[in-house]
């Protein structure tokens, strides 16, 4: 019985984080998807969005729903503007350029962040009343259920935008062929930025309930998470959307397990472990089309 | 014994049926034709026999030994060359480091004596150089031996296609589309061009092309696929005839 | 075959050259001991660089996880000489030779599946086993975990790594130039038709990168002889990324290249030394203003050439020496 309730416990984290992973993954898997690029500064944008969040709460406290809503807007100006000034004249060029500008772009938000707030690291509020839900011998948070549901209606709302839309639609054009979508009349830039957007605001929700689950929050926060959530993309199959949510489920309930049954420390390993069996197995991810050169 | 010959050669992708009982002869030094409408299954054929895709069922005899199964690179040192329907050169290099690449499987030296620069490695880099020069001689390109391969003319690039598939020294060319994207003048030329290398290096060649007037005037035997299926075989004069063949480009 | 000669006479009088004028500096001590270690740091780097170029530059095959190498490489030698006790030279040599021989065989071992990927997932699946190897040096008791390898004896010398590093880039610089490195770039032009004209590709995919591999674990090694100590944090993501831009900032597909820019950005953190709160946010900066405006790096694919600059071979044909 307590073997099952540890089992349930650990899934029940897994899930949680899990869902966090996947708030992030899709950011890097729609901007992947429309401009072929690892966006190596997302994780940077989960860590602007805690921080912002922590200012609004500390210095102007702010009631919650403002908190989220003036973090929200700040990433997807930040994530619009770091497309602009910093990818955009590399659309054109060799794609590894992109992805160094990237790293660069990384390391220069964190840095300016760490001159801003010093390398520190500070507590983040309790801006929630934790307590915890008994299902029997089960706790839950109030938190983890939060998070959860907050993450489910996100994606859920995501892929109706993405399916129902017609900028949805035209994401999914330029995605496709950009060429082909611009002679159709799309406007590929307003798209794109778009398209940073949406992945900046969820990546900036996603900092959030990341820095309640985790209170402690630093300059460079953001790459642990970050990494893993792109490997949770990719673990799905870049460039799509349901893949995303699921490698991020993967990733969380993986890592769970593995700190719950096996070791923290492998905890890392372990999730790369997954996703070189996975990618061995299938090159293109779980939800991945297996698309062959054409001869 | 038949150069090249294959036994119910047939791939399906995903259940579909792409080509099926493909059975073809071909002799030394032959130059056949091989023609469809679009779709038709040409080059998943081309691909079967060098090896790119493994077909579902069948055989392939190069010389009497089966090479299904082989890889694309071994298919090659056996003797089977072709070009791409799509012209895939090493763009960014020079034309001359094109032919080379091909070279490469009649090379002997080490890697330890290409490190080292062994006598040996001299020895073998100035013989390709010059027989690299003496193919693109062949072709008239001796002027752009050192142009880089992307900034070829179109034309340029179709001719050290075909010049790099002749270096791997094969018994069989298969050539896909040489002429398409050719103005006339262009396609006339390159068809006096593969006329001359099948006469000069005695090798059987496989031509796809669209243009039966073309195919017709250069070709001892034609094969006509559709649906991935043989519908005719015969010299240019019995295809020009044939109810089927005149069915399936036209229409019944 | 006199003016096949010539590059190689130039060459070598440069490197010489180099070589006095780098001594006479230290030995008249305007090159210091603290400016020692950077010349030291530079010449792993060049290693590092170049190797990776190998990798990345000429096989067009992105990786991520080269840090991975060099900690085997490192951890592999340290631990080498820990249980030795051979003359300092001997040592030296036969420690690096089996980190990088170490290293080349994990190469080996990775390069099988990874191989079989291409483009991003390459890169990710390379960066995921560079974390690998990284956690579990971190979790053995041999690599001492987490507090880190002490006491490695500090074989390394500005001799050592000076002409370690003209043999690896002499050998690269060669390799690439023979029919197996005509080889190896046929891959990163196009595969298909590389496989085409009768390469086997898989062979080669597997050689040029396990060769990288071997190359950074022989810069492990001298990593490992000069700091003396190792911490499994120095060879995490951040460290194969740091390796990456040097290559993609020199230009991929240029050894001079890697060279230089493996020269500039070794000197340049110890430059903005002044400013060092702002010195990482003035790195980054120049890193996106450098690739905004010059995408393809320094050198793009050429070599800077010091018989070109002479202008000494009159035969434009034979410039593919």
């Amino acid at each position: 019985m307590e073997g099952i309730i540890k089992f349930l416990q650990q899934l029940i984290n897994g899930i949680h984080v899990g869902s966090i992973y996947a708030l992030i993954a899709l950011g890097y898997t729609m901007v992947y998807g429309i401009v072929q690029l690892i966006n190596f500064a997302h994780g940077d944008i989960i860590m602007m969005g805690a921080f912002i969040a922590f200012i609004s709460i500390t210095v102007l406290k702010l009631p919650i729903i403002l908190v989220i809503l003036i973090s929200v807007i700040f990433c997807m100006i930040s994530g619009i503007l770091i497309e602009k000034i910093a990818y955009k004249p590399l659309r054109n060029s060799p794609r590894i350029s992109a992805l160094i500008t990237a790293i660069g772009v990384s390391l220069f938000l964190e840095n300016l962040f760490m001159l801003i707030f010093t390398p520190n690291p500070k507590p983040f509020p309790n801006v929630l009343k934790v307590y915890q839900i008994n299902i029997g011998n089960l706790q839950i948070s109030n938190l983890t259920i939060i998070t959860i549901v907050v993450s489910v209606i996100l994606m859920i709302g995501l892929d109706f935008f993405v399916k129902h839309t017609k900028t949805g639609k035209a994401m999914r054009a330029v995605s496709e062929d950009q060429g082909a979508a611009q002679l159709m009349g799309i406007n590929v830039n307003t798209t794109i930025s778009v398209t940073f957007a949406i992945g900046s605001a969820l990546g900036a929700i996603g900092g959030i309930l990341y820095s309640i689950a985790y209170p402690v929050i630093d300059p460079f926060m953001g790459i642990m998470p970050g990494l893993k959530a792109f490997i949770a993309a990719v673990l799905g199959g870049i460039g799509i959307i349901p893949g995303a949510m699921l490698g991020g489920f993967i990733m969380g309930i993986a890592e769970s397990f593995t700190k719950g049954y096996i070791s923290s420390q492998l905890a890392d390993a372990v999730v790369f472990g997954i996703l070189i069996l996975v990618l061995s197995i299938k090159p293109s991810g779980i939800f991945g089309k297996n698309i062959k050169e054409k001869v | 014994m038949a150069l090249l010959e294959t036994k119910d050669l047939g791939i399906n992708f995903g259940g579909l049926r792409a080509v099926g009982d493909f059975n073809i002869k071909i002799e030394d030094n032959q130059l056949i034709g091989l023609i469809g409408p679009n779709g038709a299954g040409k080059t998943t054929v081309f691909n079967l026999l060098t090896g790119v895709y493994l077909p579902t069922e069948g055989s392939i005899y190069l010389n009497g030994e089966n090479i299904v199964g082989k890889k694309p690179y071994e298919i090659v040192q056996k003797g089977i060359s072709r070009t791409f329907q799509n012209i895939r050169l090493f763009k960014d290099l020079s034309v001359i480091d094109n032919v080379k690449m091909a070279f490469h499987h009649k090379m002997n030296y080490s890697i330890g004596a290409g490190i080292l620069r062994l006598p040996y490695y001299w020895k073998e880099e100035k013989e390709i150089h010059e027989k690299a020069l003496d193919l693109l001689k062949l072709f008239n390109m001796e002027k752009l031996a050192y142009a880089t391969a992307k900034n070829l003319p179109y034309g340029e690039q179709r001719k050290l296609e075909i010049a790099r598939a002749l270096a791997t020294n094969p018994k069989l060319l298969l050539l896909d589309e040489p002429a398409a994207g050719m103005n006339p003048q262009e396609t006339n030329e390159l068809m006096k061009t593969i006329h001359f290398i099948r006469d000069k290096f005695q090798i059987a060649i496989l031509l796809i092309e669209h243009d039966m007037g073309l195919v017709m005037g250069i070709c001892e035997k034609i094969v006509v696929i559709d649906y991935g299926i043989i519908i005719a075989t015969g010299t240019p004069e019995e295809i020009k005839n044939n109810k089927k063949v005149i069915g399936a480009y036209l229409g019944e | 075959m006199k003016s096949k000669l010539k590059p190689y006479i130039i060459n070598t009088v440069a490197i010489i050259f180099t070589y006095v004028i780098l001594i006479l500096l230290m030995q008249t001590g305007i090159i210091n001991s603290y400016y020692e270690g950077i010349v030291i740091s530079i010449g792993i780097n060049i290693i590092l660089a170049t190797s990776l170029n190998l990798a990345t530059g000429y096989l067009g095959q992105l990786a991520l996880g080269h840090a991975g190498f060099m900690a085997i490489g490192a951890y592999a030698s340290a631990i080498c000489t820990s249980m030795m006790n051979l003359p300092d030279l001997l040592q030296l040599i036969v420690s690096i030779l089996i980190g990088g021989i170490f290293a080349g065989i994990f190469g080996i071992l990775i390069g099988i599946p990874a191989l079989r990927l291409k483009g991003d997932y390459l890169a990710i699946i390379t960066l995921g086993f560079g974390e690998i190897i990284r956690v579990v040096i971190l979790n053995m008791k041999i690599t001492g975990g987490a507090r880190g390898f002490r006491g490695i004896l500090p074989l390394t010398s500005f001799n050592s790594v000076f002409w370690i590093t003209v043999i690896i880039v002499l050998i690269i610089y060669t390799l690439i130039n023979s029919r197996h490195g005509r080889a190896i770039i046929s891959i990163r032009e196009d595969e298909i038709a590389s496989e085409a004209v009768g390469i086997n590709t898989t062979y080669y995919k597997i050689f040029a990168f396990s060769l990288a591999a071997f190359f950074a674990g022989i810069g492990g090694g001298l990593y490992a002889h000069y700091y003396t100590v190792l911490d499994p944090a120095s060879f995490g993501f951040m460290r194969s990324i740091e390796i990456l831009i040097i290559v993609v900032l020199g230009g991929m597909g240029s050894l001079t290249g890697s060279i230089v820019a493996a020269i500039i950005l070794t000197i340049l953190p110890q430059l903005l030394l002044d400013f060092s709160d702002y010195r990482m946010l003035i790195y980054s900066i120049l890193l996106i203003i450098m690739m905004i405006f010059r995408p393809q790096g320094l050198l793009g694919k050429t070599e800077f050439s010091l018989t070109k600059l002479f202008k000494i071979t009159p035969n434009n044909k034979e410039r593919s020496e």
